[in-house]
C-alpha cells in the first residue's frame, strides 16, 4: 500500500472522530465515545498489511481499526447514531461496531477479552486449510488481564496465525503504564516464546512494515507476534471525561504527546496539491456519510430484541 | 436391550456429532485421556485436532471456542468443575450470548459449554459442590439439565447442532443412571420442551435432572397422586407443556437444587402465578437462600433439596396447607 493510501486512511479516521466528537457534543450520538484521535497510524498501518479475508478485533476504542479495515463511513456513522442503516443496524454502537463481511470480529469493550477471540477464531481458519490471520488491537491496559495472557499462552504453544497489536498509549483510562505494569510490554510477550517488537506508533509506514514482517510469518505457519506500538491519545479517554474533569495529564506532556501527529507525518510525504485533494476527498465523502448517517431510519422499538438468537424458532 | 449409563449417552452424542460433522471439535482440561470420560474414546477416533486438550486457562480457552464459533466451527467445551463456569460468566453471558444481538445478527456462537458432574459431588465441599444454572437462565443462556440417558443423548446432540451457545449441565447425582435403550432408538431431543415422565391426578412435582428420581420414588409411595413434570430445558422453559399439566392437577411443587432467591424454583412460581389457576399457593423445595455447600456429609446432604422435603411440600399442597 503506498504512501498516499496511508494517508488516506488516517486523514479519514482523524477526520471521522472530529465529526463524532462534534455528533456527541450536538446530541446526535448518544452514550459518547472513545476517541482514537493520535493513534491513527496503527490503525492504517496494520490494516494496510492485511488482505481483505483477514480477520480483527478491536477495542472500546475502535472506530479508527474498523474504518481502516473498510468499514463503509456512512454506515460507521450510522450505527454511532444508532440507526437501521448502520453496520450492526443500530444495536452495537461505537463499542461493538463489526462487519464480518470484511473480516471484523468485531470491537469488544471488555478490556483485553478479543485476543482469545482473534486466536479463536485464527486457529479454526488454518484448521480449515485457509491462510487467513487475525489481529488483535488492544491498549497497555489489556497487558494486565490475565484472560490475554492466557491467549498469549495458547497462541505461541499451538502457533496460531495471530498478530497481537498493543497500542501503547501511556495510559488505561487515567493510570499511568509506568505504574501498572511491572517489567516490560514486550518482555511478557517475550515470556511465551514469541517475537515481540517496540515499534513508532505515529509513523504509519513502520507500522505498516512491522505489521507486513508479522503477518507473513503468521501466514506462513511460524505462529504469532507481538507488536507494541508506542503511541499518544490527544483527546480524552471518553467523550464524557471532561465532565468528570479528570486532571491527570500535564499541559506540557499534552503538547509534546501531539507534536509527533501521525497524520503530519505521513502528510508530510505527499505533495502539498495531493495532500488537498486527498483532504477534499474525505470532507465530501464524510459530508455525504453524515447526510446518509443522519437521514436513515431509528429501528423499531418494537423490534428491540430483534437478533438475540441466532435460532430464533427455539425461543417462544 | 443394552443398558446405557448417562454418562456414556452424553460419550455417545459426542461422538456422534464428532463423526457426522466435521465443524465440531471438542475443548477442555484433560479431554485427551478423557479424566472425566465424557471424551473416552474420542482422541483415538478422532486426533488432535478435534480433540484438543488445553492448559488450564478457562477464560482464554472459552473466548478461543467464542473465535472459533465466528470462524464457523462448532466447538463443545468441557468444563471439569461446575465453579470453573463462574470463572467464565464473562465469557458466555457476556460474549458468546451477546454477539448475535450486538452486530445485528451478523454472526451466531454455537458453543455447547458442558459440565459432566455438576451439583453435589458428595464430599467435595464449597467450591466443587455448584449447580449453577439458575444464572444462565437469568441471562439467556440456553440451559438444559438432562435427566435420564436418552435425554443426555438426544438433548446433547440438540445443543450441539444448534446455532447459539447452549450450556448443558450433567448433574453428578445422574451421572450414573442406567436404562434399557435401544441405540437405535436414541434421538434428538428439542431444546425448550418438557416431558410428563410420571402422570398424577393431585399435584404437578416440577424436577430436573437426578431430581427427577427423588420425584419419581416419591410418586411411587402416593400411587396415581403424583404427575412428575421434567423441564428437561431450564431456559427455554416448556410453559405450555407446565400449562398443561397443571391444568389437570391444580397443584404445583417445584424441586430445585439451585438456592432459593432468585432461582429456578422462583421462576416456575411466578409463571405458575401469572398464568395457572391453582388451588393452593404452590411451594418450592431448595437449598437455602445464598447456600454454599458444606464438606460433612450429613452438613452436605441437609442444605440439598431431598426427598423428605419434597414429601412435606407434597402434603402440604394436597392438605391445602399455607
Ligand atoms: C475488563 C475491563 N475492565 C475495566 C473496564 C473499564 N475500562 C474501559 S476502557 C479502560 C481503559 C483501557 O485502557 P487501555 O487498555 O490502555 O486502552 P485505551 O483506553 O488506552 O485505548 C477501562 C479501565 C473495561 N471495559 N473492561
Amino acid at each position: 500500500m503506498g504512501t498516499v493510501d496511508l494517508y488516506r486512511t488516517v486523514r479519514l479516521i482523524r477526520r471521522f472522530e472530529e465529526r463524532a466528537i462534534s455528533f456527541v457534543r450536538s446530541g446526535e450520538i448518544v452514550g459518547g465515545i472513545h476517541p482514537y484521535v493520535g493513534q491513527e497510524a496503527i490503525a492504517a498501518g496494520v490494516c494496510a498489511a492485511l488482505r481483505p479475508d483477514d480477520v480483527i478485533t478491536s477495542t472500546h476504542r475502535g472506530h479508527g481499526h474498523v474504518l481502516a479495515k473498510g468499514a463503509n463511513p456512512a454506515r460507521m456513522l450510522a450505527e454511532l447514531m444508532g440507526r437501521e442503516s448502520g453496520l450492526n443496524k443500530g444495536r452495537g454502537g461505537s463499542m461493538h461496531a463489526a462487519d464480518f463481511g470484511l473480516g471484523i470480529l468485531g470491537a469488544n469493550a471488555i478490556v483485553g477479552a478479543a485476543g482469545s477471540i482473534a486466536t479463536g477464531a485464527a486457529w479454526a481458519y488454518q484448521r480449515q486449510g485457509k491462510d487467513i490471520v487475525a489481529v488483535s488491537f488492544f491498549g497497555d491496559g489489556a497487558m494486565n488481564e490475565g484472560m490475554l495472557l492466557e491467549a498469549f499462552n495458547l497462541a505461541a504453544l499451538w502457533r496460531v496465525p495471530v498478530v497481537f497489536v498493543c497500542e501503547n498509549n501511556g495510559y488505561a483510562t487515567t493510570m499511568p503504564v509506568e505504574s501498572a505494569v511491572a517489567g516490560s510490554i514486550t518482555g511478557r510477550a517475550r515470556a511465551f516464546g514469541m517475537p515481540a517488537f517496540t515499534i513508532d506508533g505515529q509513523d504509519p509506514e513502520k507500522v505498516l512494515a512491522a505489521t507486513t514482517a508479522a503477518v507473513g510469518r503468521a501466514r506462513s505457519g511460524r505462529g504469532p507476534t507481538f507488536l507494541e506500538c508506542t503511541t499518544y491519545r490527544f483527546d480524552a479517554h471518553h467523550t464524557f471525561e471532561h465532565r468528570a474533569r479528570l486532571n491527570y495529564r500535564s499541559t506540557e506532556e499534552l503538547s509534546t504527546g501531539r507534536s509527533r501527529d501521525p497524520v503530519e507525518i505521513q502528510g508530510a510525504r505527499l505533495a502539498a496539491e495531493q495532500r488537498a485533494a486527498v483532504d477534499a476527498e474525505i470532507e465530501a465523502l464524510l459530508d455525504a456519510a453524515a447526510g446518509i448517517a443522519m437521514g436513515s431510519a431509528h429501528p423499531d422499538p418494537a423490534a428491540a430484541l430483534e437478533f438475540l438468537y441466532a435460532s430464533a424458532e427455539v425461543m417462544r | 436391550m443394552p443398558k446405557l449409563s448417562y454418562l456414556k449417552a452424553l460419550n455417545r452424542a459426542l461422538g456422534d456429532e464428532l463423526a457426522s460433522d466435521e465443524s465440531v471439535f471438542v475443548l477442555g482440561e484433560d479431554v485427551r485421556v478423557a479424566a472425566s470420560n465424557l471424551t473416552a474414546g474420542l482422541f483415538d477416533r478422532f486426533g488432535p485436532e478435534r480433540v484438543l486438550d488445553t492448559p488450564l486457562s478457562e477464560q482464554a480457552f472459552t473466548n478461543f471456542a467464542t473465535g472459533a464459533a465466528l470462524a464457523g466451527l462448532r466447538p463443545v467445551i468441557e468444563f471439569q468443575i461446575p465453579s470453573l463456569l463462574f470463572l467464565v460468566f464473562e465469557q458466555i453471558a457476556n460474549q458468546a450470548h451477546k454477539f448475535s444481538l450486538m452486530t445485528g445478527g451478523q454472526c451466531q456462537v454455537p458453543v455447547t459449554y458442558v459440565v459432566p458432574g455438576s451439583g453435589s459431588r458428595t464430599g467435595w465441599a464449597g467450591q466443587h459442590s455448584d449447580h449453577p444454572y439458575s444464572l444462565f437462565a437469568h441471562v439467556g443462556v440456553k440451559t438444559v439439565v438432562p435427566s435420564c440417558p436418552a435425554d443426555a443423548y438426544g438433548l446433547l446432540l440438540s445443543a450441539i447442532r444448534d446455532n447459539d451457545p447452549v450450556v448443558v449441565f450433567a448433574p453428578a447425582g445422574a451421572l450414573g443412571i442406567r436404562d434399557d435403550v435401544e441405540y437405535a432408538d436414541l434421538k434428538a431431543v428439542p431444546l425448550g420442551v418438557g416431558q410428563v415422565v410420571r402422570e398424577g391426578s393431585d399435584v404437578t412435582v416440577v424436577a430436573l435432572g437426578h431430581l427427577v428420581q427423588e420425584a419419581l420414588a416419591v410418586a411411587d409411595e402416593l400411587p396415581g397422586q403424583v404427575e412428575v413434570f421434567d423441564p428437561r430445558t431450564v431456559y427455554p422453559l416448556d410453559v405450555d407443556g407446565l400449562a398443561a399439566s397443571v391444568a389437570k392437577t391444580r397443584r404445583l411443587v417445584v424441586i430445585d437444587d439451585s438456592n432459593r432467591t432468585s432461582g429456578f424454583a422462583a421462576e416456575v412460581l411466578a409463571v405458575a402465578a401469572e398464568r395457572f389457576d391453582l388451588v393452593v399457593p404452590p411451594r418450592r423445595v431448595t437449598r437455602p437462600d445464598g447456600a454454599v455447600l458444606p464438606f460433612a456429609l450429613a452438613l452436605d446432604r441437609a442444605v440439598q433439596p431431598g426427598r423428605d422435603h419434597l414429601v412435606a411440600a407434597i402434603h402440604a399442597v394436597l392438605k391445602g396447607d399455607q
